[in-house]
């Protein structure tokens, strides 16, 4: 019966760590011992006790902490800005700690031949006391530099990990690295203690740090493969982003919606799709924030929510520049229906504004996401990191079943491309071009709809201009080649006229 | 001389354990006859009390008094570094130290 069950696989028990659960396929196995490894501020220590705090939080499991490095006192004060009250649970019977922490200002002798089995005996205690489920033990290596016999700390610590499998609780160990990429800790030891290896990194990469977690080896069970970046924010701990782990299952919609503009809807064979990602690329002044703006007003106008991201402009400075296209942001705001967050690009790491921004979309519910604009967010990171996080961000939009209108600076005036389109243009939908287009010392503006997955769209490149009202969109640069290069070229109409006459 | 307060702790009846006991009796015996109380705790019988002391290796020997508290690891097999570790040396030594000093 036993060894049936044995076949059946392992079992896996939720850690409860936002997106964690997804990248390990349903979380760490069950009555095993993990490890966790990773450079000194790698998170290690807030991986161990959130493993604990979610299990206390979300499925009333309760768990031991063994700390090797840090006195109690000082874990209980490190994770209150994380919203967790260790020593609440202490009282409630759900958390035990086991202080293994060096007593400042004691020191020892060494008379013989000794070994950590009070140690041992204080775990068990511990388990023993609240039925715990989970144990965490931070930071493994520590030990071995307050005993000096590392044959005897070696083979002491693997009885430990063999009494901790027969408890039958899931238990984390932490381990410290030295470098990012090499050995998987110090000591060589941890990596044969656990049968499971999870790394984390926390890389300088052009002048930023990237957080990243990688399960190297789940023995005899399957995990989601790589590197996925991770943060950790105020209130909530580890929320890891499981890029592959986001499956391509949104459901497609039919449903057209309008761009707040008619004759740009005519051009995009009806509006964009309800569900659809919308890339609007342009240069600096050319009118995307507009357009945003108008698409916002859009949804208004339909007692639509519109989410409105803005990372270029402040509050004021938009809600001066809508209301002179005759859009009134504020009495938006104040009907419920606009929600408008400015926020400095450069105020968070990309990872942590993925995570405000979803959770400002799950608690709002718009209908409609606009963030203008997104290259603005290219500054504060890696180009790895902007892709994932674009990848992520449009793949949330899309499971809410919402539009999302994305703005994207290119570098020149006219013509040209930006790293941002270079990016996500193959995940975007819709792709509005609006150029600026040099006539006979005149600066006009052209606007076409490049890219409309699934729906017919207007070709053309056509002439546009803006006033008190927004946008009007007229006829098509009928006479002119190259306005997408930035090398407008006239020809006489006779010329088009008779290339047109060529097709006939 | 000032009465000693010694604790030791052990884990189990292991032969370690048994030889820490020995080991201790017979120092004791011989260097502090009369004048120590010895407490032996198992942290297996008791392991609340390994924690209040926050014990990892034993056995485990805890100078209470005289002051300064001190922890001796160990079997207590080397005798030399347990009389160190109770800040007391060898019957004969405390006159050698004063010819030396002199």
């Amino acid at each position: 019966m036993n060894e049936l069950s044995e076949h059946i696989g392992i079992e896996k028990t939720e850690t409860g760590i936002e997106g964690f659960d997804l990248i390990s396929e349903g979380g760490l196995p069950k009555g095993r011992t993990t490890l966790i490894a990773g450079t000194s501020g790698s998170a290690k220590t807030v991986f161990a006790v959130q493993f604990l705090a979610e299990g206390i939080i979300k499925k009333g499991e309760p768990g031991v902490f063994v700390t090797f490095e840090e006195p109690p006192k000082d874990i209980r004060k490190n994770v209150i800005s994380l919203g967790w009250d260790v020593a609440k649970w202490e009282l409630e019977g759900k958390w035990a700690f086991v202080d293994a922490s060096p007593v400042v200002g004691e020191d020892h002798v060494i008379a013989g031949e000794y070994d950590l089995g009070a140690l041992l005996a204080r775990i068990e205690h511990a388990v023993h006391k609240i039925d715990a489920r989970r144990i965490s033990m931070d930071s493994l290596g520590s030990i071995f530099g307050r005993f000096s016999e590392a044959g005897m700390v070696r083979s002491e610590l693997f009885k430990i990990a063999a009494a901790v499998k027969q408890m039958g609780v899931t238990a984390i160990i932490t381990a410290e690295r030295t470098q990012e990429y090499g050995d998987i800790a110090r000591f060589g030891i941890e990596e044969f203690v656990a049968d499971n290896v999870i790394i984390l990194r926390n890389v300088l990469e052009a002048e930023k740090r990237r957080r990243t977690m990688e399960i190297l080896k789940f023995r005899g069970t399957s995990h989601q493969k790589g590197e996925y970046p991770f943060t950790v924010i105020k209130n909530v701990g580890i929320v890891a982003i499981p890029l592959s782990g986001i499956e391509l299952k949104q459901r497609s919609s039919t449903v057209r919606i309008s761009s707040g503009n008619p004759e740009l809807d005519k051009m995009c064979g009806g509006g964009f799709f309800r569900d659809s990602i919308i890339l609007v690329s342009g240069a600096t002044g050319c009118g995307k924030t507009m357009l945003s703006a108008g698409f916002a007003a859009e949804a208004a106008k339909n007692q639509q929510k519109a989410l409105l991201l803005a990372f270029e402009e402040s509050r004021e400075q938009l809600f001066r520049n809508a209301s002179g296209w005759g859009i009134d942001f504020e009495q938006m705001e104040n009907d419920g229906i606009l929600k408008v967050v400015c926020r400095y690009p450069e105020a968070e790491g990309l990872e942590d504004h993925l995570i405000i921004i979803k959770s400002i979309i799950r608690d709002f519910k718009p209908h409609r996401v606009i963030v203008d604009s997104l290259s603005a967010l290219e500054r504060v990171s890696t180009i790895k990191g902007f892709r994932e996080f674009v990848i992520a961000l449009t793949s949330f939009i899309k499971h809410q079943e919402i539009a999302g209108l994305f703005t994207s600076t290119t570098g020149e005036l006219m013509g040209g491309t930006s790293v941002t389109e270079a990016h996500i243009s193959t995940i975007t939908d819709t792709i509005i071009l609006l150029r600026y287009v040099e006539m006979f010392g005149e600066m006009r503006r052209g606007i076409t709809a490049l890219k409309m997955r699934g729906s017919m769209h207007d070709k053309d490149i056509r002439e546009f201009n803006i006033d008190g009202n927004g946008m009007h969109i007229g006829k098509s640069f009928s006479n002119v080649t190259g306005i997408l290069s930035g090398h407008p070229v006239f020809s006489s109409s006779e010329e088009v006229d008779r290339v047109k006459d060529l097709f006939k | 001389m000032d009465k000693f307060k010694l604790r030791l702790y052990v884990t189990g009846k292991t032969p370690k354990s048994e030889r820490a006991i020995a080991n201790l009796k017979e120092i004791c015996e011989k260097e502090l006859k009369g004048l120590y109380e010895l407490q032996i705790i198992d942290v297996l019988e008791h392991p609340q009390l390994a924690e209040d002391e926050k014990i990892l290796a034993t056995p485990t020997l805890i100078k209470d008094l005289p002051p300064p508290l001190k922890r001796i690891i160990g079997d207590l097999s080397n005798s030399e570094k347990v009389l160190l570790g109770l800040d007391l040396s060898p019957c004969s030594s405390p006159n050698d130290r004063k010819e030396d000093q002199s």
